[in-house]
């Protein structure tokens, strides 16, 4: 069959009104953790773990999807409006979209951010669905060592390779890969770091990780900066329609957008920030009015937009074909693949088609649902921003610690969410990534355990690990990108990498 | 940190020091632990154990990056923080957690909610705490009686969803 003909079956598991249902669900939950700054689509997919538990299986991974795609669509709402990013990936649409709003320009800055969203979405899925049988030909092909290759690719680039400081993402990254080793190791059944501690022996939960390090860490990060004054919200004025000369200058920067940011997603090279901000650039230098960028010039806001919704569905393409998380998002949806016994990786295709071509039609589904909630209805989404803060987040931690909760109701778990808590306020203070100790926790048990399949294979012979060319190109490229961003760090131009820092998406 | 910094900050960096002694432990924890594995490996020549010790050699080696940049750079600098909103916090926290069993989720979480409002500046328990136990109680009801989520209940939920 044709990857037309699963599309079709696809959309027959898609139109089913209890997924309809679920996909609707998850994008409206996924555009209000947009919207509301301090809470993204990792931490909500999160909490939502240990409630989709007895739900649906398929449902369950729509909604999630569904959330991903639409906290892309909300963030943007927040930037322009509020000049604070509602999600990472939205920073940079707050440079160009804030000084609209601030001219009255908000509307139409609105509107190219959530057509250029759509744009991209629709595309890069229909990338994705024609995309993804290939790659599956390639990784049955695949053995150990050369999952294990793109795992230490995926952690290079999780870790070190954007960001201010190559020693901090590795810092972070190995306390994940410690707390990854905590419970009974897959391979021999041999507990490890429990000390005799039974909720220890099931390891450390994700929901729990997540859940600290990203609500309780943020949470405890924004009340440490005092009493801040609640940040004004621009008003929409006038009408949200653009204007002829709005499309005329929008349309190119959405299809380079979406042309930047699904590679970027696709491979392990970090998510939807980095292929914001690096669209933001093309968009300056291809303008024909660079004098524009800093003042509202809509091009700014329409290529990032584009591009953080099409590395969303990228980053979907590694997550369905190889099991291969490159965002923290993606790592918290693995492990909800995994909560179903779901594998994700060639073998889903074969033995759970309705379910990946599902997951593929809802997307595309949501996108439509995605546009005519931003829209039409962006007003009802403003008035979440004026929450006053002190309920938004004392309803945040409650949901929060709601997930722990639900998982497991012993103190230790409930202890263990404190002390990521604050170990996630530290880590923010002192410029740590929180992305890297995340992607540690549920990645590291899989390398490990390629690695010594690998070495098993072998009969303890290291060389096999370089032994194809396509593993022995993985780690060199894991290795180039170790080694070339301190190197240019230490030329000077460190300014750059810093600014794409990847956070949470 | 770029080569610039060096100019302005020449004092050694506590918190550096402070980290690469956290991270010392951490990875002593890991190698020690790794190390009273009994296992020989197998086929593949590493066992149960050996990842750990790896691991472990790596936080040493970047506890010893930190103390090396610890010493030729200033430390991160950033603007003073309110300790009083993050004891409030995990103060709430700390409640949730001892009261949890004792008096069921409604109550403990209402108490959180209550002490992180005031983390934010809304001091008035009076109106806060009735609030958070209200909102707590709606959760209860949808988590744990529609999507059967199992929440610890307490006299409250008792006396409202019966047992």
């Amino acid at each position: 069959m044709s990857t037309f003909d699963f599309l079709m079956q696809g959309f027959a598991t898609a139109l089913d009104p209890m997924i309809l249902l679920y996909a609707l669900i998850g994008v409206t939950l996924g555009t209000a953790v947009g919207v509301l700054p301090g809470i993204g689509p990792a931490l909500t997919v999160a909490l939502l773990l240990p409630v989709t538990y007895g739900l649906d299986p398929a449902g369950s991974l729509i909604m999630f999807a569904g959330i991903y795609y639409g906290g892309m669509y909300g963030g943007s709402t927040t930037s322009i409006l509020l000049n604070t990013p509602g999600e990472s990936a939205s920073i940079v649409t707050a440079l160009e979209g804030n000084k609209m709003a601030r001219a009255g320009r908000g509307g139409p800055a609105l509107a190219t951010a959530a057509i250029g969203s759509f744009v991209a979405g629709l595309l890069a899925t229909l990338a994705l669905a024609f995309l993804a049988p290939h790659i599956v030909k390639l990784a049955l092909v695949f053995g150990p060592r050369e999952y294990f290759a793109l795992m230490v690719l995926a952690f290079v680039t999780v870790s070190a390779a954007f960001g201010e400081s190559t020693m901090k993402g590795l810092t972070s990254l190995f306390v994940g890969l410690a707390l990854a080793i905590v419970g009974i190791d897959g391979l021999t059944g041999q507990a490890r770091l429990s000390f005799g501690v039974p909720q220890l022996l099931d390891g450390i939960e994700v929901t729990t990780l997540a859940v600290a390090m990203f609500a309780l860490g943020e949470a405890l990060f924004v009340a440490a900066q005092g009493p801040a004054m609640q940040e004004k919200v621009h008003a929409i004025k006038g009408s949200v329609a653009m204007t002829r000369a709005d499309w005329s200058r929008s349309w190119k920067p959405w299809l380079r957008g979406t042309a930047i940011g699904f590679p970027i997603g696709a491979m392990p090279a970090g998510g939807a920030d980095i292929a914001s901000f690096l669209s933001y650039g093309t968009e300056k230098r291809c303008a024909k009015h660079p004098e524009e960028f800093g003042h509202g010039a809509i091009e700014g806001v329409a290529g990032p937009e584009a591009a953080n919704n099409a590395a969303a569905a990228g980053t979907l393409v590694p997550l369905l074909t190889l099991g291969l998380p490159t965002t923290a998002t993606a790592a918290i949806m693995l492990a909800g693949f995994q909560q179903f016994g779901l594998q994700p990786g060639p073998l889903l295709f074969a033995t759970s088609p309705q379910l990946v071509w599902g997951l593929i039609a809802s997307l595309l589904i949501a996108n439509i649902m995605l546009l005519v909630l931003n829209l039409p209805l962006i007003r009802f989404w403003v008035k979440l921003l004026t929450i006053p803060r002190p309920w938004l987040y004392a309803g945040i931690l409650l949901f929060a610690t709601l997930g722990t909760i639900g998982l497991n109701p012993s103190p230790v778990e409930l202890f263990m969410l404190m002390l990521f808590g604050v170990l996630g306020y530290l880590m923010r203070l002192y410029g740590y990534p929180i992305a890297p100790v995340i992607v540690g926790l549920i990645l590291g048990p899989m390398a490990e355990q390629q690695l010594r399949r690998a070495l098993s294979i072998a009969q303890g012979d290291w060389t096999t690990l370089v032994s194809t060319p396509l593993a022995a190109a993985l780690f060199g490229v894991a290795l180039l990108a170790l080694v070339v961003p301190p190197l240019l760090r230490w030329r000077g131009k460190g300014a750059v990498l810093a600014q794409i820092a990847g956070d949470e998406d | 940190m770029n080569g610039s910094d060096i100019a302005f900050e020449r004092r050694p960096d506590g918190a550096a020091f402070i980290i690469a002694a956290l991270l010392a432990g951490l990875g002593s924890l890991l190698i020690w632990q790794g190390m009273i594995i009994p296992d020989k490996g197998g086929y593949a020549g590493i066992g149960s154990g050996d990842v750990p010790v790896f691991i472990g050699g790596c936080l040493w080696l970047l506890a010893l990056t930190h103390v090396w940049k610890g010493l030729r750079h200033g430390g991160t600098r950033f603007p003073r923080q309110q300790p009083v909103p993050v004891l409030f916090i995990i103060g709430g926290l700390a409640l949730q957690m001892i009261l949890l069993h004792p008096l069921g989720f409604s109550i403990a979480s209402g108490l959180l909610f209550a002490c992180t409002a005031a983390a934010f500046g809304r001091r008035n328990f009076a109106l806060s705490l009735p609030v958070g136990i209200g909102f707590a109680l709606a959760i209860y009801g949808v988590f744990d009686q529609l999507l059967k989520l199992n929440l610890p209940a307490g006299f409250l939920e008792t006396l409202i969803f019966g047992s």
